[in-house]
């Protein structure tokens, strides 16, 4: 560990400085330099390259706003920061119910459909929000069959004569969301509940912990991490949708920033609001550092014995089958229904050569964005883990604030940059050669490929760094004691250890290219789509019937990856 | 690093072969709010008769942006944008040129384009009350009668902060001043049945199943409605209600248009020009028109059968201009009554 000791001594904040100072004058020996150079310019690299749209968002909120804000502080941020909150608290608190009690229950249990459950579990995570709304509102408005059936029971004749929850509405968005993204809580869960060790949960079963004991003063403390780390993800998805909040005509605060930008045409003020609420997640996400950091568990062996399991009977079975069939019936069942009903009376509007040349578009984009995404947030949580100082850390975690930030705001922050970086390109290339190449990192992708890593770095770097701490540091001592260079290190014992957790990083970042929305709306080029803008454009004419078949290809698809990251985890138990 | 480098260079290649951008002098680039079914007819009609080729970027937000970020090498040539509001602010943005042009000046009617020639409008569409054939009795209703208590717990419509409604709210501060507006919104808000969510569709279907009696939305729904195929259970919606076109004896009914503005770094200037020429002509207004049920701008150019079913109407004479500048007092206004949160 000497070397990386060293590093680490050098990377406190003038340590760093002087480090970059030396060798930038060459007063460095190589051999010092060997990994840390490297790894210090890869890391401001790849730093800088993720937070330059939220530092342009910064920039953009020091200009004038004009004079939004006296109005905007009386009237509508208060409620919308209320609405936020409720709905941060509600759709926080349900995924975990949701999330944690599936896990432990598919986990842990044994009851009937308990194999099947254990994928099938992840299928919301296919189906983008704004779908599930549609989907939800299909179903529960007046036209649809649930009041249509209450009409028909009680023989009601207009809406007038009952009285029925309005699915527009904050509870219903709580619902609705949290149904889809329970999910990103029961997958950490689970992942954790696999690997916890299982001579933990014997010892305290040996000492006469029944279940339930097992579950609140073993399991769950145990998991609290995972289960933070996947609240926090679905929390911040709720954060920044605007699909969904837009069509229940709930008002939250990524409302107000659209409200402020595109209404009152103020892009400074929405960008104002927008930092303000990224202050709010760093907080937030500091908080939850806090909170871990009393409590880090590795394990010390590889191998996993099997998990004591509980055997489930009578109405405790079903009891079960029901808590784990509802999220599915709601998350997937209902709208994938609803898209193949569409799909199969309208095939014909639906499969077409639009359809085939955004699905190759939405294929590629997807699977080049998850590889970079992946190599390049492993590569972060890497280096953060090595170069063990505080500062690092601190600014390794701000890459995976793009995340937190509405799409298309990030797509503005996106935008501003690149567009500028290509006007530099655009006028050297025509002073310089004379040639005439227009915006080439925008119109060709680049700006789009770009968007996705920054967006979805949080994914592939939080995998990669849960991956790792769970690795024991006993390990890579081990290692460079017996004569490994770090580099080594990382290849033959780091990567295929984190494997499953890089794997299942890559593949969330692959599902959610494929629903991506606002950053390629904004940012493609000419008469380009992918499946997600196809289903975006019909729906935007009120034909979603004609897109239902591009949105169930994303549901599709995104099945694929929920298997084989299903398959990954279970893998992983047996080690 | 450096394999990602190089296949980044890689797919960025592929990218531009796939994503067909050039800079040919004979193509004209658009960014539209538009949907691409409803000016794809127009623009293969301008291919054909002219040989110049189009390419398209849809979006519903955020285009300015874009344009404005992409500065001098935009390959952006035309916006196509819908409401006055939005192309007005586009304007200020400094993202247009004007144009000036005979042809526009004498197809598009001199309330529908911009002082400046920085915008033009191309269709227009009709603020109305569409009001259920069963439980409304009066043929005829005035924008100001809405806050009456008579309609309390009778109206449905979409969100205050919506670009159309802003337009009509704006409007009566136009007519009324910012003062009594307020009043009238605290009043309409009062009359609502519903708290304000869904499109205008969906409000014609909430007065179908009875939540409501009068709803407010844009004339081409109806057309919409009655000619769906797709989902016959429209026709039903549309069956329930009538069209009353609102102030219609007095100051005329409030319209809102679509338009269209020349960027000012466009690339294709001349062509794009005639592009703008070619959808001011008789023959595009009577396609554009047609597609979304809306009116031409142009002058003895006849909206569709369908549409010309409705009835006829006065449309509201004052400038669009000016209620685009009232636009944003609109939207306080909305914020300050809480106009969403619904009645009670």
């Amino acid at each position: 560990m000497t070397k990386s000791n060293d590093a680490a001594s050098a990377i406190t904040t003038n340590g760093l400085i002087s480090q970059l100072k030396r060798w930038l004058s060459g007063r460095v020996s190589p051999r010092v330099m060997g990994t840390s150079r490297v790894a210090l310019v890869l890391l401001a690299l790849i730093l800088l390259m993720v937070i330059a749209p939220i530092l342009s968002l910064v920039v953009i909120a020091f200009g004038d706003a004009g004079d939004v804000w006296p109005h905007l502080l009386s009237t509508v941020l208060p409620r919308s920061v209320m609405t936020t909150i409720w709905l941060m608290l509600g759709v926080g608190s349900l995924t975990a119910l949701i999330g944690v009690s599936t896990a432990w229950l598919v986990t842990m249990c044994r009851f009937p459909g308990r194999a099947l459950f254990q994928w099938a579990l992840l299928m919301p995570l296919a189906i983008p929000t704004y779908i599930v709304a549609y989907a939800a509102v299909d179903m529960f408005d007046y036209s649809g069959p649930a009041q249509s059936l209450i009409r028909w029971l009680f023989g009601f004749q207009s809406a007038r004569d009952y009285w029925f929850p309005e699915v527009r509405s904050l509870p219903g968005s709580i619902l609705v969301m949290s149904f889809v993204l329970y999910p990103y809580v029961f997958l950490t869960t689970r992942a954790t509940f696999l690997m916890q060790s299982a001579c933990a949960l014997d010892v305290s079963r040996t000492l006469g912990a029944g279940p339930v004991r097992l579950f609140f003063a073993v399991a769950l403390p145990l998991a609290r991490p995972a289960i933070v780390v996947g609240v926090t993800l679905a929390m911040m998805e709720c954060l920044n949708d605007i699909g969904a909040v837009e069509f229940f005509g709930v008002k939250t605060l990524t409302f107000s920033v659209y409200d402020t930008w595109l209404n009152r045409a103020s892009l400074a003020g929405a960008a104002q609001i927008s930092t303000v609420m990224l202050l709010v997640v760093l907080l937030l996400l500091w908080l939850e550092r806090r909170g871990r950091r009393e409590q880090r568990f590795t394990t010390t062996t590889r191998r996993y014995q099997s998990l004591p399991s509980f055997r489930l009977g009578g109405w405790r079975a079903g009891l079960a089958v029901m808590a784990c069939a509802l999220p599915i019936l709601i998350g997937f069942l209902l709208p994938a229904s609803i898209l193949m009903r569409s799909v199969f009376f309208h095939w014909r509007d639906n499969l077409n050569a639009d359809f085939l040349a955004a699905m190759g578009n939405s294929l590629f984009l997807a699977s080049f964005a998850a590889v970079l995404t992946a190599l390049l947030g492993t590569a972060l949580a890497y280096f953060a883990r090595t170069q063990k100082s505080a500062l690092v850390s601190a600014v390794t975690r701000l890459s995976s604030i793009g995340y937190a930030v509405p799409g298309t705001v990030l797509a503005v922050g996106i935008l501003i940059p690149v567009a500028q970086l290509d006007n530099l390109i655009a006028a050297s290339m025509r002073d310089w050669f004379g040639l005439a190449t227009g915006l080439i990192l925008i119109s060709s992708g680049a700006a789009m490929l770009y968007a996705y890593c920054v967006r979805f770095m949080a994914m592939s770097y939080g995998a990669g760094e849960t991956g790792l701490q769970r690795i024991s540091p006993n390990l890579e001592a081990a290692s460079r004691t017996l004569g490994r260079s770090s580099w080594r290190t990382l290849v033959e014992i780091d990567l295929p250890l984190i494997r499953p957790s890089l794997i299942s990083g890559a593949l969330l970042v692959f599902v959610d290219v494929m629903k991506e929305l606002p950053a390629t709306i904004l940012l493609r080029p000419f008469n380009f789509d992918t499946l997600a803008t196809l289903v975006y454009g019909q729906a935007s004419l009120e034909a979603f019937e004609k897109g239902a078949l591009a949105a169930l290809t994303i549901v599709a698809v995104g099945l694929v990856p929920v298997i084989l990251l299903s398959r990954t985890s279970s893998r992983s138990m047996q080690g | 690093m450096k394999k990602s480098f190089r296949a980044t260079v890689c797919v960025a290649a592929l990218m531009v072969s796939s994503a067909s951008v050039s800079f040919a002098a004979d193509e004209v680039n658009i960014y539209s709010y538009r949907q691409p079914f409803l000016i794809e007819p127009l623009l293969e009609a301008f291919t054909k008769e002219t040989g110049i080729l189009t390419n398209l970027i849809f979006a519903n937000k955020g285009l300015e942006t874009r344009i404005k970020a992409e500065g001098e090498y935009s390959p952006a040539d035309l916006l196509l944008s819908t409401d006055v509001g939005r192309l007005q602010a586009a304007a200020q943005q400094g993202i247009a040129q004007p144009v000036v042009s005979d042809t526009l000046k004498a197809n598009i009617p001199a309330h529908f384009r911009d002082g400046d020639n920085q915008w033009f409008g191309l269709t227009s569409r009709a603020r109305v009350v569409y009001a259920s054939k069963e439980r409304v009795e009066q043929d005829s209703i005035t924008y100001e009668e809405l806050s009456d208590p008579k309609w309390q717990g009778r109206i449905c419509t979409r969100s205050g902060q919506h670009d159309y409604t802003i337009g009509l709210i704006a409007s009566m501060i136009v007519h009324h001043g910012a003062e009594e507006t307020k009043t009238w919104l605290e009043g309409v808000k009062a009359n609502l049945a519903r708290r304000p969510t869904g499109n205008d569709r969906a409000q014609v279907k909430a007065v179908y199943a009875g939540e409501c009696d009068i709803a407010l939305g844009n004339t081409y729904y109806m057309g919409k409605m009655q000619t769906n195929d797709k989902e016959p259970e429209q026709k039903q919606w549309a069956e329930s209600v009538r069209i009353l076109f609102p102030n219609s004896d007095g100051r005329g009914t409030h319209v809102n248009i679509s338009g269209m503005l020349l960027t000012k770094h466009a690339p294709n200037r001349e062509s794009a020009v005639k592009l703008m020429e070619f959808l001011s002509s008789e023959e595009a207004q009577q396609i554009y028109a047609e597609g979304n049920f809306e009116y031409p701008v142009k002058e003895g150019v006849q909206p569709s059968e369908l549409v010309m079913s409705w009835g006829s109407f006065t449309p509201d004479s004052v400038e669009l201009s000016k209620i685009a500048d009232a636009r944003k007092e609109a939207s306080e206004l909305v914020d300050i009554v809480d106009f969403d949160a619904g009645a009670n």
